[in-house]
């Protein structure tokens, strides 16, 4: 029974995550609420970038995927936001900066000790820097540990269009 | 002919995939460095000691400051028993003006850095360790004149709140060697911030 619940609360998190339009706010997570959607069975292609307000070469990067989720307006596309910051700051730097920079995608502030115990479930080629962003649908998946600049994003995204 | 060509495809690729830099078991080569006190230094100076804990660190890192204060208390500890740590700044101050040797010197000194902390001014040391972020730390363990690397990876389990770490994974290794057993885990990860290349 409460398997069944943990699951099913697991499952609405989940559409809630996908479904929202507007960005209202993060929501905080653990790693057990992360790894569904990293292997979401659909159509769509997904877009998980990991990130930190701290990160310099992040904060560079993150317009790149607002202005991504606006040409492939389209397409199945969902893009989501992982932040690596403190979860003691989730009210006084996170949500700031989310309004502060427009980000409307969804952002989830991943809250989940020891990062050796769930780096590998990212993904193992993963050596831990940020940022770093995971690209997948049903028929491609990779990894890019790596910042992105616009013109290098728009052609990686567009290469998971071709066979949709 | 083709048979060749697909053999050697999968070849380039498989060595772009792995990892490079030091494995567990690799020998290290030393290096000349300079410290915040403008000395080169080697690890061939240290004749003494048992081994060393090469840590990758910089300046403006949140992760790193974080860690900081572990970090000179690990070299309290294990400098006396023979495993001093040496620290490394592999960026490039053009692209993060705040890891600037002038900054390192600043640095060492407001926190009164008990061991050397070295400048890679040609980013030719970090990539023959393979590192790809900041902290990232090696130990090394001497074998008569080779210096083998035995833990690759990160300090603990939580950078955020030293009094709620659980899996000292750094001393843990070090204590394992100490007592002629070999670390286990021998490699971690943990989240960094990425190397500044030129």
């Amino acid at each position: 029974m409460k398997k069944k619940l943990s699951v099913s609360f697991s499952l609405l998190l989940i559409a809630c995550v996908i479904f929202t339009h507007k960005n209202m706010s993060a929501q905080i997570i653990g790693i057990n609420e992360l790894k569904p959607l990293l292997s979401l069975q659909s159509d769509s292609t997904y877009i998980i970038n990991f990130w930190a307000t701290w990160c310099g070469p992040c904060v560079k990067e993150l317009p790149h995927f607002e202005e991504i989720g606006k040409k492939y307006t389209n397409e199945k596309l969902s893009i989501i936001y992982v932040s690596l910051d403190l979860e003691r700051q989730y009210q006084t730097v996170l949500l700031p900066f989310i309004e502060k920079h427009n980000l409307s995608h969804k952002v989830l502030l991943l809250n989940e000790p020891d990062p050796n115990s769930w780096i590998d479930t990212v993904d193992p080629v993963w050596q831990g820097s940020i940022p770093a962003t995971l690209i997948y649908n049903d028929t491609k998946r990779a990894f890019y540990e790596k910042p992105f600049d616009f013109n290098t994003l728009d052609s990686t995204v567009s290469t998971f269009f071709i066979n949709q | 002919m083709k048979a060749i060509l697909v053999i050697c495809s999968t070849l380039l690729s498989l060595s772009l995939f792995s990892q490079s830099g030091y494995k567990i078991g690799d020998k290290a080569e030393d290096f000349s460095l300079r410290n915040v006190n403008e000395k080169f230094v080697s690890l061939s100076d240290y004749p003494d000691s048992k081994g060393f804990i090469v840590m990758f660190i910089c300046n403006h890192c949140p992760y790193v400051v974080a860690y900081e204060d572990r970090i000179i208390a690990i070299d309290k500890k294990y400098s006396a028993l023979g495993y001093p740590v040496i620290a490394i700044n592999p960026n490039d101050p053009e692209v993060q003006p705040g890891d600037s040797f002038e900054k390192m010197q600043e640095k060492a000194k407001d926190k009164q850095y008990t061991f050397p902390y070295l400048f890679d001014e040609k980013q030719d040391v970090y990539p023959k360790y393979g590192a790809t972020k900041t902290p990232h730390v090696y130990v090394l363990q001497k074998n008569k004149n080779d210096l083998i690397v035995k833990y690759i990876g990160t300090i603990d389990d939580n950078f955020a709140d030293a009094t709620k770490v659980k899996k000292r994974y750094l001393e843990n290794a070090i204590d394992a060697l100490l007592s002629g057993k070999e670390p286990n885990p021998s490699s971690t990860k943990a989240i960094g911030c990425t190397i500044k290349k030129k």
